[in-house]
């Protein structure tokens, strides 16, 4: 089973691409008032973590998802559940 | 914090892009001549940014239906169909369109967003799975909001992204709501719904479209893509709305399952709302007779989308990927945007200001709508209002 850790790292690579070159990034940036993604850009990353980890992801974990160390547990939490459903 | 003060950001972003007396995010429209014409301020404009595809707004049989009906039945309605009872036209309408469209069930909605909302609200329930098209219209989301639905998004127009998305369901992608629409409202495209239908009869799932911007516009009696496409048969429930080609105000569900009908006891947004005014049905269904009788409406207004799609692309600019009544022109950073927009009222033209594309580029679009009212003259009339904008500063714009 993939770690929260791992489910981070790799949603960094696919943040970088959604920020201007060179942000600092690190796990707790809000990815709204701070890095200014909007709500189809940070949907569009959670498809990208979807294809990454070949997993279903409904956009329901955004609910109370701010950061980036909040969407890795949100998606881990997901991938532990067997039926697949946001609780 | 003040109770407004959340907004505070939001409006300080549009407020430090308008520059001058055009405000593109609450333009004041003062008259309305005809479907395309009005005034602005002081400049006369051709509207090319309605959605009056058909160009019954001024019909006269459509007002003289809306006037009778203001004059035999009132104002409006008063209440909800369910608490306050629907009055025959709603239901004469619900008739009309289930012939017109060959469907056995229709509910008649308020407006086209509370269609959207009725239906898939109460569809999709927390425990439902909904995979939509990433470019859905903002209804389309909220509505799962409403039902609290697991939604999944799949790229736009990607029907292999669909079907891997649907393998990875499992077996619940066997109940799974599948949402896309005719023609989509900023870029004017339409689904590859033969594709999509492919996708669902070999994985399931039920398939509901939006054909709010493709009736009375595609399909050879007007009922939107899956008639142009062969899938009618395929599409469990159609949404449409009557805001656009049919010139009013309101919108409908339909499906071949009579039990469509049990909506009416479960969804909140048909049950709690007024119902549509005697005079707006009345002019409704004097325009489905209109978009079924008059097919040369349909001819016009392709033959205006074709060219001022072909005359936008042989000046530079970039539009969307298929000539459609829905014409996006992007454009570069949203001041440009709004500086273009402002351009083109004062050259004539009203169309849509969009705010910036959620795209890396982050590009604004103006959005022009064509209508079959639109005359040649007034075609090629916008098409060199943005001719003359094109250059200088266009040049860098139309490149981007």
């Amino acid at each position: 089973m993939i770690s929260e850790e791992q489910i981070l790292e790799r949603l960094f690579v696919h943040l970088r691409p959604l920020v201007p070159p060179r942000t600092p990034l690190h796990a707790d940036i809000d990815l709204k008032q701070e890095l200014g993604l909007d709500s189809i850009k940070v949907m569009d990353l959670l498809m990208a973590l979807e294809d990454e980890f070949d997993v279903s992801i409904p956009l329901n974990v955004l609910i109370d998802v701010h950061t980036p160390a909040e969407l890795a547990r949100a998606v881990h939490a997901l991938m532990e559940h067997t039926d697949g459903l946001v609780r | 914090m003040a109770l407004f003060d959340r907004f505070a950001s939001l409006a300080q972003a549009r407020a430090e892009l308008v520059q001058g007396h055009l405000n593109p995010f609450g333009t004041r429209i003062d008259e309305i001549f005809s479907p395309t014409e009005g005034r602005i301020g002081d400049y006369r404009v051709i509207l090319a940014g309605t959605n009056n595809y058909l160009g019954l707004t001024f019909d006269p049989a459509c007002i003289q239906a809306a006037q009778q009906a203001l004059a035999q039945q009132g104002t409006g309605t008063t209440g909800s169909r369910m608490a306050n009872g629907s009055y025959g036209s709603h239901l004469s309408l619900e008739a009309e369109l289930g012939d017109f469209l060959g469907r056995r069930s229709v509910i008649v909605f308020s407006t086209g967003y509370l269609v959207n909302l009725g239906v898939i609200g109460a569809l999709a329930g927390p425990e439902d799975i909904v995979l939509l098209d990433a470019d859905c219209h903002a209804s389309i989301y909220d509505a799962c909001k409403l039902g609290g639905a697991q939604v999944i998004r799949f790229r736009h127009n990607d029907a292999a992204d669909l079907e891997r998305r649907m393998q990875r369901l499992g077996e619940r992608a066997r109940h799974a709501l599948i949402l896309v629409e005719g023609i989509y409202s900023m870029l004017g495209d339409q689904a590859p719904l033969g594709e999509i239908v492919e996708v669902k009869r070999r994985l399931g799932g039920y398939l509901l479209v939006d054909e709010a911007h493709s009736v009375g516009v595609l399909g050879g009696r007007g009922r939107g893509l899956a008639e142009e496409l062969g899938v009618e048969a395929d599409v469990d429930v159609v949404m449409g709305t009557f805001s656009k080609s049919l010139g009013a105000i309101g919108g409908f569900a339909a499906s071949h399952d009579p039990d469509l009908e049990l909506l009416r006891c479960a969804s909140r947004p048909y049950i709690f709302t007024a119902s549509p005014s005697p005079s707006a049905i009345a002019s409704v269904r004097a325009a489905l007779q209109a978009l079924r009788s008059r097919p040369e409406l349909r001819e016009r207004l392709w033959a205006n989308a074709r060219r001022l799609y072909r005359g936008l692309a042989a000046l530079g600019y970039r539009t969307g990927p298929q000539p459609s009544p829905v014409i996006p022109v992007l454009l570069g950073s949203p001041k440009e945007g709004v500086a273009f927009w402002q351009g083109l009222i004062e050259r004539g033209v009203y169309v849509n200001l969009v705010p910036p594309l959620a795209t890396p580029g982050g590009q604004a679009l103006v959005r022009c709508s064509v209508s079959a009212a639109h005359t040649p003259e007034q075609i090629e009339r916008i098409i060199e209002a943005f001719a003359l904008l094109r250059a200088p500063a266009g040049q860098a714009m139309a490149g981007a």
